[in-house]
């Protein structure tokens, strides 16, 4: 499964190695390193921008480019504000509810590109406008009442969850004591990208998005699915979108229809993307190369903390790090003898 | 030359933008009719003053169309231009302008040669090149709103009339005589086109394409950096993030005047409606007193409806 | 042919029209099962809008198709695959970022537990390549790293895993190499002695004649006629072809008198394809590159115009050292290169004709930066003129022309620059008869004037019928040079497997 990503890809195996020696140098460096509480507050910080990255991975194999995702995902926030709240089984319909509507929001941006024949650019820029439009009626002012338990329980570790729901003895049963310390948001950020992306991969449908995004009048010519993988690549987006929408809200308890942090997570979530192997011109990677990109994206800005970095000149590392690393993986470019393929 | 007046495909878009842009000024004078019994939107004074607000998006716009007509794209212009204003205003005195300017030519030149030589998606290095640009202005301002002015020869290009027209309106009809005559009248705006429609087919037709690349990317650069410029002698002076709200509409712009946007097609006229279209847009939705909600949702879905109108794609033989 | 043969597909006057064009017009065509069925035409003469109704990928706009006596309209490649007619498409139709096996099982994986089974998949795939001889390919290699002779059988091992009762090869031996055509061949004969109906479309005679029982003729989106193979001469079918006759293919040689070199090539290095190439072509000669393909034709001509890097070895232009360091240098130096691809490299297919013709004449009509439209116009005219290319507004697009037309404007387009050498890389596959001599007969009219043409073709005919000379190339180096009465297929064959021939001149 990992193996055959490593020797095909190595722009994923880079990324993985890069993370690797970012995540463990820092822990080294962290006075608190290699303990719960950063292990959580590290999670925490990842889970969205994770999701999104995830979400923009998707329409990037197949050649395209989701604009949407960060406004998708705070309309998802902000719909998650109002719906999770009350009894533990009305919170769950309305996360179920949270999801729905934002996979029905990408299934509408498929539509539109598949049916329309607009380009996914400019198609998502414009729904991410519906999107941001809907999300500022729906929470004109940051707001919204969210479970204190279902905060807590979601955004620590393993333990806390138990204990908060009463499970396992409170968390004490000897068989959860190995994963006591496993913060839930990684787990749910793992079983998402594993039980979702991994096995829908492994469908025609999941094959085709590749294949479009590699050739597309090829895909045609196999028979294969096009539209449908198309509006599918749409609509997982809008899942995934969601699912940071819907961990976002619960983490801070709220909604809020902030235009700048939506078009900031969009912006990121290209970086992650293409940190982590994917070729932003399809074909190429995949969304667990996106969750690897947000963690090198991450550790960096967690540098900054302790290596107590003057916050004025932390975006210009931020900017020059990204350059850096789009810069390395493109020397390969520079290797190439036939011009020609410059252009393929 | 019988294509400049027949409705070809090309051409198609351009006129239900122009058709568009009347329409909303015919609901917004309505509107206005209604509630006010007054018809500002066609008053010239105050079309005049839309215009010049819509000079700066104009300007941005016509530099991000030379570089959506190579397939590519810039989205380091909210910072080029935010960049040149604060270097225009820091340096001051006759040199402002020039300093403005440079700083356009130089993030171009870099945008250039990271897409042509290290061949990186400009979407993502552009990216990377404004986070490096904010980061930069931020460190030099320290993050707050500079304290430096703009130059009077600023001011005067960016908010003063002459015979009651604005300046800006000239500065943006100059950029404007300068893009189209490039990309309809000289080699270079012919190897821009070449190069977007099939770069390796203009390649081994001889075109240094490589150069073509970076000069289109220094025109946007410069666009923005003018941008800047007029937008810092508007206000006075410059403001963090005063580029961010160009973006995208300079994008929508471009493509909404019918620019294709994997690049090879497109006109600068159509790119001159899709901005006039915008700020016609912007202005009937501030007259309603929509609220920010609400203009969102009618932006996305102006877009969205005209692209559709403007149709699929003909199918061709091959 | 022991099996009864049954119609596996008929049309019923069928036509197809794209806008205002006939494509096909009033076909009646039927194909029977157990037999391989040639179809000759020209460009243009309805073949590939044939084989694209017959495959599902085009609807007929009027008349029907029957399949085993059943009306069918396919809507997708998909349904005609689940009634067993599957074609090998003539633009790849396989997907370079996936392996070898996902391409070969693309829509019809082995699945467990409703996931595609990539081990099964990796043995079904290993199976059926070593049915075609090409149990070295690995089913887990990508399909960008094999060559383009490697993907073709893939592309027919692809083809063959939907077990077809009509196998369409659309030009799919144009790519392979010797020992490939070979495997093709004998597996249309396996898949005849089943009962399997295959149509074959090539431009190259000998393999039709060679492969087929039953042969079509096309033109002009009409079918002309159906006979079994040898009750037609070769001469008889190139006339129902282009409709009338042709006198002499290629234009006469005239006697050529020494000249110095014009282009000098020595020792010319660049990665694993160029390994010192030596090369003199004498200024007023048609110089041919000839052998099989990959052994570095391409490359020689590509490091010569400034498409590659690291080059390493010398050229000479007229006796000076030349370094190519970019297309555009070369065009300086008064090279011009004819590529081998005219969609991808030769043309930007949606500019316009116009556009097209001028690209690399701007600085010719303009006066500085400004392009002077009333030189660009006559510029334009003069090229339209001069290589006969048939269009009716040069405001249209080039997509619009046919494929002759298309080569033309690339051809035109360089004339228009007057080169002093001009390097041909295959400019004549799909390309019809009728276009073909005409390029002949320019090229003989340039070399007369003077110029230096250096010419690569993959048919060795056109070598022998239009060069001065032919140079052989086997592994990145010039083996044998041939002239005059030399200068037969043998030779050529002989020297492009690199055999030292001994009974030879």
């Amino acid at each position: 499964m990992i193996a055959k990503p490593l020797r095909h890809n190595r722009g994923f195996a880079a990324a993985l190695i890069l993370f690797l020696v970012l995540f463990v140098v820092y822990h080294i460096l962290h006075p608190r390193g290699f303990s719960t509480a950063v292990f959580i507050q590290n999670a925490n910080e990842t889970v969205a921008i994770a999701f999104v990255a995830m979400a923009q991975t998707i329409p990037v194999l197949v050649g395209g480019l989701d604009l949407s995702v960060g406004s998708v995902m705070t309309l998802t926030a902000c719909l998650a504000s109002y719906l999770v709240v009350g009894t533990p089984a009305q919170m769950i319909f309305g996360m179920f509810l949270t999801l729905l509507a934002g996979t029905t929001f990408g299934v509408m941006n498929g539509l539109i590109v598949v049916f329309g024949r607009i380009q996914p650019i400019i198609a998502t820029l414009a729904t991410g406008a519906i999107a941001m439009g809907l999300a500022l009626l729906l929470r004109p002012t940051p707001g919204g009442d969210i479970d204190a338990d279902l905060n807590w329980a979601l955004t620590n570790s393993v333990f806390d969850f138990a204990e908060t729901f009463g499970l396992a003895d409170d968390g004490n049963a000897a068989w959860l004591q190995p994963f006591a310390n496993i913060p839930v948001p990684l787990i749910i950020l793992l079983v998402v990208a594993f039980g979702v992306w991994a096995p829908f991969k492994r469908t025609v449908t999941g094959r085709t998005l590749y294949a479009i995004g590699s050739a597309e009048s090829a895909a045609k010519l196999s028979g294969l699915p096009v539209r449908r993988a198309k509006i599918a690549a749409f609509g997982l987006a809008g899942f995934f979108a969601s699912c940071g929408g819907l961990y976002l809200a619960i983490q801070t308890s709220s909604g809020n229809a902030d235009i700048t942090q939506a078009g900031a997570y969009t912006l990121n979530s290209i970086a992650a993307v293409v940190l982590g192997g994917t070729s932003l011109l399809g074909g190429i990677g995949g969304a667990i190369g996106s969750l690897v990109g947000t963690g090198i994206l991450r550790v960096i800005s967690f540098y900054f903390r302790i290596l107590s970095v003057d916050p004025l000149i932390q975006p210009l590392i931020e900017g020059l790090v990204l350059l850096a690393a789009v810069s390395l993986g493109a020397l390969r470019t520079l290797r190439i003898k036939n011009k020609l393929e410059h252009f393929r | 030359m019988n294509t400049q007046f027949s409705v070809s495909p090309e051409n198609k878009p351009i006129f239900i933008a122009l058709g568009f842009t009347l329409v909303i000024i015919l609901i917004g004078t309505g509107y206005t009719l209604i509630t006010q019994g007054a018809a500002p939107m066609l008053m010239p004074s105050y079309l005049a003053q839309q215009l010049q607000i819509g000079a700066f998006l104009g300007v941005c716009a016509a530099g991000m169309m030379m570089v959506i007509l190579l397939g590519h794209i810039d989205l380091s212009i909210p910072w080029t231009l935010t960049a040149a204003a604060m270097m225009a205003t820091t340096v001051g005195g006759p040199w402002a302008i020039p300093a403005g300017l440079a700083v356009g030519l130089i993030v171009g030149l870099f945008n250039g040669l990271g897409v042509s030589v290290l061949r990186i998606p400009s979407m993502i290095f552009t990216l990377g090149v404004d986070t490096a640009l904010r980061g930069l202005m931020v460190a030099h301002t320290g993050g707050f709103a500079p304290q430096t002015e703009a130059t009077p020869l600023m001011r005067f290009l960016a908010a003063d009339r002459v015979l009651g027209i604005p300046v800006a309106l000239f500065v943006w009809a100059g950029v404007s005589i300068a893009i189209a005559g490039l990309l309809s009248r000289t080699g270079f705006g012919k190897a821009v086109y070449a190069t977007g429609a099939k770069e390796s087919a203009a390649f081994l037709s001889g075109i240094r394409t490589k150069w073509v690349i970076v000069g289109a990317f220094m025109i946007s650069s410069l666009c923005a950096a003018t941008a800047g410029i007029l937008l810092a002698g508007y206000s006075a002076k410059a403001y963090q993030g005063m580029g961010n709200p160009y973006l995208l509409p300079a994008i929508a712009a471009v493509v909404l005047g019918g620019t294709h946007i994997l690049g090879g097609r497109g006109r600068y006229i159509g790119t001159l409606i899709g901005v006039i279209l915008i700020v016609v847009l912007n202005s009937v939705l501030s007259i309603m007193q929509m609220p920010e909600a609400v203009r969102q949702i009618i932006y996305g879905t102006v877009i969205i409806g005209m692209l559709l109108v403007y149709g699929r794609e003909t199918t061709s033989r091959n | 042919m022991t099996k009864a043969k049954e119609e596996i597909v008929a049309l019923r006057d069928v036509s197809r029209y794209f806008g205002g064009i006939t494509a096909l017009s009033g076909v009646d065509f039927t194909c029977h099962s157990a037999s391989v069925h040639g179809i000759l035409g020209e460009n243009g003469a309805g073949k590939s809008t044939l084989i694209k109704i017959l495959s599902g990928v085009l609807k007929p706009s009027a008349g029907e198709v029957l399949v085993e006596g059943r009306p069918v309209t396919y809507s997708s490649t998909a349904e005609a695959v689940r009634d067993g007619i599957v074609c090998v498409f003539q633009e790849l139709s396989l997907i370079p970022d996936l392996s070898v096996a996902d391409n070969i099982y693309i829509d019809t994986p082995p699945k467990r537990f409703g996931l595609i089974d990539r081990r099964a998949q990796r043995k079904q795939a290993a199976e059926l390549l070593a049915r075609l001889n090409a149990s070295e390919v690995h089913p887990d290699t990508l399909i960008r790293d094999l060559s383009l002779s490697r993907r073709q059988i893939v592309e027919i091992a692809k083809a063959l895993a939907k077990s077809p009762k009509l196998l369409i090869l659309d030009e799919a031996t144009s790519a392979l190499t010797g020992k490939d055509v070979d495997t093709v061949y004998a597996l249309l004969s396996d898949l005849r002695a089943d009962g399997v109906a295959s149509i074959f479309i090539s431009h190259r005679m000998h393999e039709v004649d060679a492969l087929c029982d039953r042969l079509s003729v096309f033109r002009n989106g009409q079918h002309i006629e159906t006979f079994d193979k040898g009750e037609r001469s070769d001469a008889e079918i190139v006339r129902l072809m282009i409709g009338r006759e042709i006198s002499a293919q290629y234009p006469p040689k005239p006697k050529r008198q020494p000249a110095p070199p014009a282009l000098e090539v020595k020792n010319l290095r660049w990665e694993n394809s160029l390994k010192g190439v030596n090369l003199k072509v004498e200024a007023g000669e048609i110089h041919g590159l000839g052998g099989l393909d990959g052994q570095g034709h391409k490359e020689l001509l590509l490091a010569v115009f400034g498409a590659l890097k690291g080059v390493e070895g010398e050229i000479k232009l007229h006796d000076k050292p030349f370094r190519p360091t970019s297309p555009a240098a070369c065009k300086k130096a008064g090279l011009a290169l004819i590529p081998e691809d005219r969609k991808t490299e030769g043309l930007m297919l949606n500019l316009s004709i116009r556009d097209n013709l001028l690209l690399p004449n701007y600085a010719a009509v303009s006066r500085g930066p400004i392009i002077d439209s009333r030189r660009a116009d006559e510029a334009v005219r003069d090229g339209v003129t001069r290589l006969q290319i048939k269009a009716g507004d040069t405001a249209n697009p080039v997509e619009t022309l046919s494929g002759g037309n298309q080569q033309k404007v690339v051809i035109a387009k360089w004339m228009m620059l007057d080169p002093d050498i001009v390097l041909l890389n295959d400019p004549t596959r799909g390309i019809d008869v009728g276009t073909k001599q005409e390029i002949f007969r320019l090229m003989r009219d340039l070399a007369s004037a003077g110029k230096t043409i250096l010419f690569y073709s993959t048919d060795y005919a056109e070598l022998i019928g239009c060069c001065d000379r032919v140079s052989i190339l086997y592994d990145g180096g010039v083996v044998a040079v041939r002239e005059g009465d030399a200068l037969t297929e043998d030779a050529i064959v002989a020297a492009s497997l690199n055999l030292h021939e001994r009974g030879a001149a």
